[in-house]
């Protein structure tokens, strides 16, 4: 078995001094919004958590179309990773915007389709683990995990469209503008160094939790076939 | 029966998958056990509405479609599950993979079967949906909905549910499975079945439709390519 790879270990160092950065940046060092107040720090995290979720799931997605091209493990070892790390910060996502929502729509929660389609992956991927748990043997279970894993995306976006002909109310800060939308604002100077920094910051935690994943799934992979060995 | 694909000497796709689909259907037709389960059910689904949600008039015209919707991709599961057990059960799924044709014809020949089963429940339900709420919903666009979201619905659930019923919680699994893939068939499905109750005028309809006739096709696509990945050994 390999010993932790002196660049992870950095890595890991690195992630933690970023969080704790980030944590200063949003909560102290950029100014308080001027409608919203502090609450608008969320955002900050908000966003972040969301964007390192997506990159789990579309690695997932990817790892699963490689997996059933080339058949090796290591894909499905990936594409797990990307999922449950996906999970945790997706979740992070509803939850931080969610605390935004309550004193700015003055509701936890809207079926907003921003809102149901996060909620809505979250439940495919939750979805993907219990159909893994069901399934003993390691290749099916990466071969149905690989399909349900692109099933599963593909619906995200026709779920997003077929949600949002209905209108929507949640804030589109970067980027376009939409009059119907609630709790905009525009972001100052120090606001964007924050933001920027929190995006790069969760990123990096984000890659350093995946490799970690990824390592562990390859232990498990290992111990499950001395396992074997060792019965047979 | 009549066969229309007749060819000699070669099994086509098509003449493959309507063999399937002709399989299961007098399998259901001597036992009608699926069928009359996903009956049974449906309605059963029905009454619990009507007591769960005391509706007047008006709000009872606004929540139809989105009963019907509930009341059909619930009885599906029903359908769905028993449609590959039957498969699994003495191997018969083992045996249809042994015959030389392409493995997708087999796919498609149990969508067939699943859509003919779920159409049919649809067609009764229909008629007794409209005399216990006393609604017509004898609409030419509301019935293309019911169709057109029932093969998106199949399309997915036939596939999914070739899966499941080879993990160890099986008919658990399905509806967890499906449903959150199915979501746009279902959203769509209801907003514009409702439309059309309502009389809306279609600029407000197609917008939907086309999200489920999208749906039906990527998916078909979809289980085209990944089927043969299904039932690998």
């Amino acid at each position: 078995m390999e010993t932790r790879p002196a660049f992870l270990n950095i890595l890991t160092w690195l992630s933690a001094a970023l969080f704790a950065v980030a944590c200063y940046l949003t909560l102290v060092w950029a100014p308080p919004e001027a409608v919203m107040g502090n609450v608008q720090r969320v955002f900050y995290f908000h966003v972040a958590t969301g964007w390192v979720g997506m990159i789990g799931f579309l690695l997932a997605v990817f790892a699963g179309i490689m997996y059933l091209v080339k058949g090796d493990m290591k894909w499905d070892i990936i594409g797990l990773a990307g999922i449950e790390v996906g999970l945790v910060f997706s979740f992070l996502n509803i939850v931080t915007g969610s605390i935004w929502a309550r004193p700015i729509w003055n509701t936890w929660w809207t079926w907003d389709p921003r809102l149901v389609t996060a909620t809505i992956m979250e439940l495919v991927y939750v979805a993907y683990l219990m159909l893994r748990q069901g399934i003993e043997d390691p290749e099916r279970r990466a071969r149905f995990g690989a399909i349900y894993a692109i099933l599963g995306f593909v619906s995200v976006p026709l779920s997003f469209l077929s949600i949002r002909i209905w209108r929507t109310i949640h804030p589109v800060v970067v980027g376009s503008e939409d009059p119907g939308a609630q709790g905009t604002f525009d972001m100052t100077g120090d606001m964007q160094v924050a933001f920027f920094f929190s995006l790069i910051a969760f990123t990096i935690i984000g890659v350093t939790l995946l490799w970690h994943r990824i390592r562990l799934g390859r232990m498990q992979a290992f111990v499950e076939e001395k396992k074997i060995g060792m019965m047979g | 029966m009549a066969q229309p694909f007749r060819r000699k000497h070669q099994t086509s796709f098509a003449r493959a998958m309507w063999a399937v689909a002709r399989k299961d259907l007098s399998a259901e037709w001597r036992s009608r056990e699926m069928f009359s389960a996903m009956l049974i059910f449906s309605l059963l689904v029905v009454f619990i509405f009507n007591f769960s949600l005391d509706l007047n008039p008006k709000t009872q015209r606004e929540v139809t479609a989105g009963m019907l919707w509930v009341t059909f991709t619930f009885a599906g599961t029903l359908g769905l599950n028993r449609s590959m057990a039957i498969e699994k059960d003495r191997s018969c799924l083992d045996g249809l993979l042994l015959a030389p044709v392409d493995r997708s014809a087999i796919y498609f020949g149990k969508v067939i079967g699943n859509l003919i089963f779920m159409i049919t429940v649809e067609i009764i339900v229909l008629p007794l949906f409209s005399i216990f709420y006393n609604i017509n919903l004898f609409n030419p666009g509301l019935l293309a909905v019911v169709a057109l979201g029932s093969v998106g619905y199949v399309v997915v659930g036939t596939l999914l549910a070739t899966m499941t019923v080879q993990t160890r919680t099986r008919d658990v699994l399905l509806p967890i499975l499906l449903f959150p893939v199915v979501l746009p068939v279902v959203a769509s499905a209801v907003r514009a079945s409702t439309f059309f109750l309502q009389g809306q005028p279609m600029d407000l309809i197609w917008p939907n439709i086309n999200i489920i006739i999208a749906f039906d096709l990527i998916y078909i696509a979809l289980a085209y390519m990944v089927f043969d990945f299904v039932v690998e050994e």
